[in-house]
């Protein structure tokens, strides 16, 4: 259904009409306060991140391809695993997940014109770029090389003018993500169109919500830690420094506090995709809509108290390895209703297989492998042996590529149209999803036995015994190389040539499909008003063409 | 197709053109105030980080605040009276601009300012004459870079008092019905009292036993 | 959903599933040898989890697969699918299933972590609160010095005096005493409770930017290899001179980190002879992925008749060097005398001198 439907009778009342339709091409490019526009210029700019970052996991597999260290020097290896992991987490997933699909959807799924916030969002956005040239500047001092985690004492000693402007760059992407967890809370609470009742709120929003809630109280731990750190490096404090009285565990508290709960900022948005990509393309209601929003709800809340899991080999005592224990495996409840909601979303449904519902799925039956190894992890007799090794390496990419990328990659074929107005090309989607699947199950798979027999991660030298298995992930890190190419040459393609996309391509029935293809400045000329639910699909057993006719009769 | 018109006829009540017509510009000048209460829940789980890094320092020493390190508390006590009376005087001024007194709300928040800046140069003053510094051991960390931290968000808070004091020269800025940036102003001042109280209680009562 | 009768065939794909993953569980072959108590126990654990998870996933992934099968849309049908909202029982039963599950797992893995003797380090030790002034010190070498660049002389000497000597004097005290002295919680795993007897053989364990350094302290031998008789209590202490390393050996399913500034020890009795890696688990710098070594389990007689050998070899010159004050030697110097045995290559000493921020 299109914006043409809306009465006739009611557009004189609208004083925007004279108002600007759409942005030029280079005003993508300035200090845009327009929410679409923010949404796109983080979808971008993080995805160029994530070549980046990519392009070093591609120099560390070929590196690991040989037992020897001979590829790259071992500094380097380890300043491109520090800033591989820093980059895909602070500058793709987390920023491309929330603060790109949140800025474009929430305000138009919730139906208001913007944000709470228009200009703190833009500057929200203007943090990001700088975080990332300044993570990338780090490399001409060395790069930061104790990994993502950056644990002192390590992090102190080497490199450490590296490490420092490691730190401001995750300060600046961490004060990103606090201000736009502020807008996104006050948008969906206060903005929601008057006629949406808090059951038709679509899911993604709700996603982004309990979201925006966890960023919002975990972060600062996270800029406290690091603050912490900066002060030990720079200006002679020992917090961590346990010839002075400081302790090392601590930071390990202060940092896991904040980057547990970070898997889940990754993961819940993604969720939330999930949510609005399963009903459309399988032509059913979601199932379990309430079930699904507290599920998010409670994620966040158990997720705030299962950090030690990352540190049972640590200075840990004994209770708090059990009770950690047993909060990391109650998180597995709420996931699995989320899990099983969706696949009964597909039953008895029509299930098209477009390229955006093919990642969806791929999500479905990555993200369980990745899950399930999860909860063998919680568990601290085993965690010991599986710590710090390939094991946690296959568990994370699991749940980080197959889970957080392939949602990221299903939401973009989802709404590439309402983005672009054009429709991305679905015989490589196609291509690019096949090529995804199967390089994610051969570059990760393997790692699940090269960690349990005993191949420790983070090494850039290693046991010659596992090298055949390392060439099979080798390989398939190509492969994944490959099909990243695939979709950049899609993406750019589809947004300059690609076939023009009506408003509503998908047929779907959440508000951002009742404006153009791409929406107007402002989004609406008159606001939406919302008759029924978001994923009331096949209710009355009417199918959306038979609504197309009653449109016709209607006026 | 959430939203549209046709499936119901209630869809096409005047409700919609209401919203159309009321442009989101004014209905956000309350949702400020709700954005800066989000925000300070975030810093105080900022603060929060640096108390409980605190708190577990001090659990692993075997004397604190190390010999040496002691520290001083008449100035303190004085200057958390000064604070602490201060979040009165700046609600002065926001009930005198809720009776549209825009000179009450002057003369009000002009003394909150003095009694910033006052607890400031007290700050200032502590630091100069505590005969340590921040690298001298690990309570003197804690202890510079707590103060610190707080002493930069009581200056913050200070520029918006100033902030708000500028403004409120031009006639008609703030009235009893629009008056966002007053209260904005008064909410993170209170913020910045209740940290003081919980680092005054952390860094200096509990030190005494 | 509703509507799916408990039928037949729902009934011989359970009963598949969970044969094929019992099947999985217990013969997945992907743990290595067993060489602990330990070992078993994590592995029966691991078969469990791996049986429990096998069965999700199949039951997940099936479910899919028949589902986009079954309900993928026919050229021309352009009408929506049946209109479910959810189905009441069905979600208490998949919210029901894992947490009765996961309960189960949790008191289980309560079990396993009691029997392999998680409780037993820090029993009696956990007196957080009035720790004693003898604050874990690190030794003040020169792998550590540029860690103290402010506030070395904050520190008061004699609380490092007492606890620094591990590395630099090898004639120290004997185990049970150093563990007496030491009031802060000592992570890691300890004998299985109800054994309180003092361990056999204690084995200090030093780890540094790279390489392991094993003490005897009842013999005043110093290893870069951990040698060890098999069937005896051997009890580790494990410290860190530098940054963090992580004691690991596989076959034994133990790992605990080896903190600067904190202790932790292992307790386990190796259950077969043979020689196995010890591998360093957290990234500890450039080097981290050679840091490895090995620990050679002998016989009772064949260990007895390796510590005289050993005692008698470095009565003579290699103690000199050992005793010497690492404080006064740079790392490459300090390591030089082990080169050969740790296995560094001289490129990796050779490296690991400019690798150091010698501030
Ligand atoms: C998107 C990111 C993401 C997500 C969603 C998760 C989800 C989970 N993770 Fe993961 N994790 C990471 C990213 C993520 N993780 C990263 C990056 C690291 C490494 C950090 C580092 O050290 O560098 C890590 C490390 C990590 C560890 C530490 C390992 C170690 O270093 O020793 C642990 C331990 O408990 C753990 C557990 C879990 C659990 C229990 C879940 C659960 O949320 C999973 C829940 C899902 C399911 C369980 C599947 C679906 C459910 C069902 C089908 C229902 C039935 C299931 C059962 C009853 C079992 N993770
Ligand atoms: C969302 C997060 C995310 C994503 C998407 C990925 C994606 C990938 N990761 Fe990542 N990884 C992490 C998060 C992620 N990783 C984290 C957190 C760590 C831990 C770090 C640490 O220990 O501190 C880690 C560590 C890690 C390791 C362990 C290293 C070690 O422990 O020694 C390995 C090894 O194989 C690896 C491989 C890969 C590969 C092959 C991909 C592939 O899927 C990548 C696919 C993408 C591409 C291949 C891009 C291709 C682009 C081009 C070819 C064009 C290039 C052009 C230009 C640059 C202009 N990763
Ligand atoms: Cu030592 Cu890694
Ligand atoms: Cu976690």
């Amino acid at each position: 259904m299109t914006q043409a439907q809306i009465p006739l009778e009611q557009t004189p009342v609208v004083e925007h009409s004279e108002h600007k339709k759409a942005w030029k091409w280079y005003e993508y490019f300035t200090f845009n306060v327009d929410h679409k526009v923010i949404g796109i210029q983080y979808l971008v700019t993080t995805f160029i991140f994530y070549l980046i970052g990519g392009a070093m996991a591609v120099a560390m597999r070929t590196e690991l391809a040989t037992a020897d260290s001979d590829f790259l020097n071992p500094s380097l290896y380890n300043a491109f695993l520090t800033n591989h992991g820093t980059i895909m987490i602070f500058l793709w997933v987390v920023p491309s997940a929330i603060g790109g699909f949140g800025n474009f959807l929430v305000p138009l799924m919730v139906g208001a014109r913007d944000m709470a916030f228009p200009r703190l969002n833009a500057i929200a956005f203007w943090v990001v770029p700088p975080a990332g040239i300044l993570l990338l500047a780090s490399f001409f001092f060395g790069g930061a090389q104790a990994g993502w985690t950056s644990y002192p004492p390590l992090s102190e000693i080497t490199a450490p003018q590296a490490q420092s402007i490691w730190i401001l760059s995750l300060v600046l992407a961490g004060t990103s993500s606090i201000l736009g967890s502020v807008n996104f809370i006050v948008t969906i609470l206060k903005m929601k169109v008057p006629s949406m009742k808090w059951s038709q709120l679509p899911l993604f929003c709700w996603a982004i919500l309990a979201t925006s809630l966890l960023a919002l109280v975990s972060t600062p731990v996270l800029a406290a830690g690091l603050v912490l750190l900066l002060f030990d490096i720079n200006f002679g404090t020992s917090f961590f420094k346990p010839d002075a009285n400081g302790n090392v565990v601590l930071y390990q508290h202060l940092f896991w506090f904040y980057s547990h709960p970070a898997v889940y900022l990754m993961i819940l948005p993604v969720f939330g995709i999930m949510s609005e990509v399963i009903p459309v393309h399988s032509r059913k209601a979601i199932f379990g809509y309430k079930a699904i929003a507290y599920s998010s709800l409670a994620i966040c809340l158990v997720g705030l108290f299962v950090w030690v899991h990352h540190m049972f080999t640590s200075g840990t005592p004994p209770w708090m390895r059990l009770f950690f224990t047993i909060s990391t495996l109650i998180v597995a409840v709420p996931t699995g209703i989320k899990i099983f909601s969706w696949v009964a979303t597909l039953w008895g449904g029509k299930i098209r297989f477009t390229s955006a519902m093919l990642f969806a799925l791929g999500l479905l039956s990555m993200f369980v492998i990745g899950g399930l190894s999860g909860v063998t992890l919680g568990v601290v007799p085993f965690d010991i042996h599986a710590h710090d090794t390939y094991y946690i390496v296959a568990h994370f990419h699991y749940v980080l590529f197959g889970g957080s990328v392939f949602g990221i990659y299903a939401g973009i074929y989802h709404w590439f149209p309402k983005m672009t107005g054009r429709m991305l090309n679905e015989t490589l989607g196609k291509i690019h999803f096949a090529l995804t699947f199967i390089g994610t199950h051969l570059t990760f798979m393997p790692m699940h036995e090269l960690g349990l027999k005993g191949m420790p991660r983070r090494v850039a030298m290693y046991d010659p015994q596992f090298e055949a298995i390392n060439k099979i992930c080798t390989f398939g890190a190509y492969v994944l190389a490959v099909s990243v190419l695939v979709f950049t040459i899609n993406a750019i393609w589809s947004w300059v040539k690609g076939e023009k996309a009506s408003g509503n391509p998908w047929n779907a029935m959440t508000l951002e499909w009742t404006t153009d293809s791409p929406p107007i400045i402002e989004n609406w000329e008159v606001l939406p008003v919302v008759t029924h639910g978001p994923y009331d699909y096949g209710l009355n057993g009417r199918g959306p063409s038979a609504e197309e006719e009653s449109a016709v009769s209607a006026q | 197709m959430q939203g549209s018109t046709i499936e119901t006829p209630d869809s096409l009540t005047p409700t919609a053109s209401t919203i159309a017509v009321g442009g989101h510009h004014e209905e956000h000048a309350d949702l400020r105030v709700w954005g800066l209460l989000t925000f300070l829940v975030s810093e105080s789980l900022m603060f929060g980080g640096f108390f409980v890094a605190y708190l577990f320092l001090r659990g692993l020493a075997s004397e604190w605040p190390p010999e040496g390190t002691e520290v001083e508390l008449l100035v303190p006590a004085i200057n958390t009276i000064i604070l602490v009376s201060s979040s009165f005087v700046i609600h002065l001024g926001d009930t005198a601009i809720k009776k549209n007194d825009v000179q009450g709300l002057r003369k009000w928040y002009i003394i909150t300012a003095a009694m910033g800046a006052i607890f400031l140069a007290g700050q200032v003053y502590e630091y100069k004459t505590l005969g340590y510094g921040l690298r001298t051991n690990i309570f003197s960390n804690c202890f510079y870079l707590m103060t610190g931290f707080h002493g930069l968000h009581v200056f913050i808070g200070l520029l918006l008092i100033l902030g708000v004091l500028w403004r409120s020269r031009r006639p008609g800025h703030y009235s009893a019905t629009k008056h966002t940036g007053v209260e904005m102003a008064e909410i993170y001042w209170h913020f910045v009292d209740i940290i003081w109280i919980i680092l005054f209680t952390l860094l200096y009562i509990l030190t005494m036993f | 959903m509703s509507q799916i009768p408990a039928s037949l065939l729902t009934l011989i794909a359970g009963i598949v599933i969970t044969l094929f993953s019992i099947w999985i569980g217990l013969n997945h072959g992907l743990l290595p040898e067993q060489v602990s108590e330990q070992a078993p126990l994590v592995d029966n654990l691991f078969s469990i989890m791996l049986a429990i998870a096998f069965a999700f996933f199949l039951v997940v992934q099936g479910a899919i697969l028949i589902f986009i099968v079954k309900y993928r849309r026919r050229a021309g049908d352009d009408t929506d699918g049946v209109y479910i909202e959810g189905n009441f029982p069905l979600e208490i039963v998949w919210t029901a299933i894992p947490a009765l599950i996961v309960i189960g797992l949790g008191i289980y893995s309560v079990d396993v972590y009691q029997r392999m003797g998680g409780f037993a380090p820090s029993t009696g030790m956990m007196a957080h609160s009035h720790p004693s002034s003898h604050v874990a010190q690190m030794s003040r070498s020169a792998m550590a010095a540029p860690l103290m660049v402010a506030d070395a002389e904050a520190v008061s000497p004699e609380a490092s005096a007492s606890e620094s000597e591990e590395s630099a004097t090898p004639t120290g005290s004997e185990a049970p005493k150093v563990v007496e002295t030491y009031k802060l919680p000592i992570y890691g795993f300890g004998a299985p409770p109800e054994v309180k007897k003092p361990a056999d053989v204690t084995v200090n364990v030093m780890g540094l930017q790279f390489a392991w350094i094993f003490t005897y302290p009842d013999s005043g031998i110093t290893t870069s290899e951990l040698h060890i008789p098999v069937g005896k209590d051997i009890q580790l202490n494990i410290t860190a001179q530098d940054v963090i390393h992580s004691f690991w050996v596989p076959q034994f399913r133990l790992k605990q980190d080896a903190l600067p500034g904190e202790k932790s020890q292992l307790n386990f009795v190796a259950t077969k002879t043979g020689t196995y890696p010890v591998i360093c688990a957290e990234l500890c710098g450039s080097y981290h992925g050679s840091m490895r070594t090995q620990v050679i389990i002998h016989t009772p007689e064949e260990y007895q008749q390796w510590l005289e050998e050993t005692k008698v070899a470095q009565a003579g010159n290699l103690n000199q060097a050992v005793a010497t004050k690492p404080a006064e030697l740079s790392p490459s110097e300090f390591l030089a005398p082990y080169a050969q045995e740790m296995g560094i290559r001289a490129e990796t000493l050779k490296q690991l001198h400019p690798q150091h921020p010698s501030s």
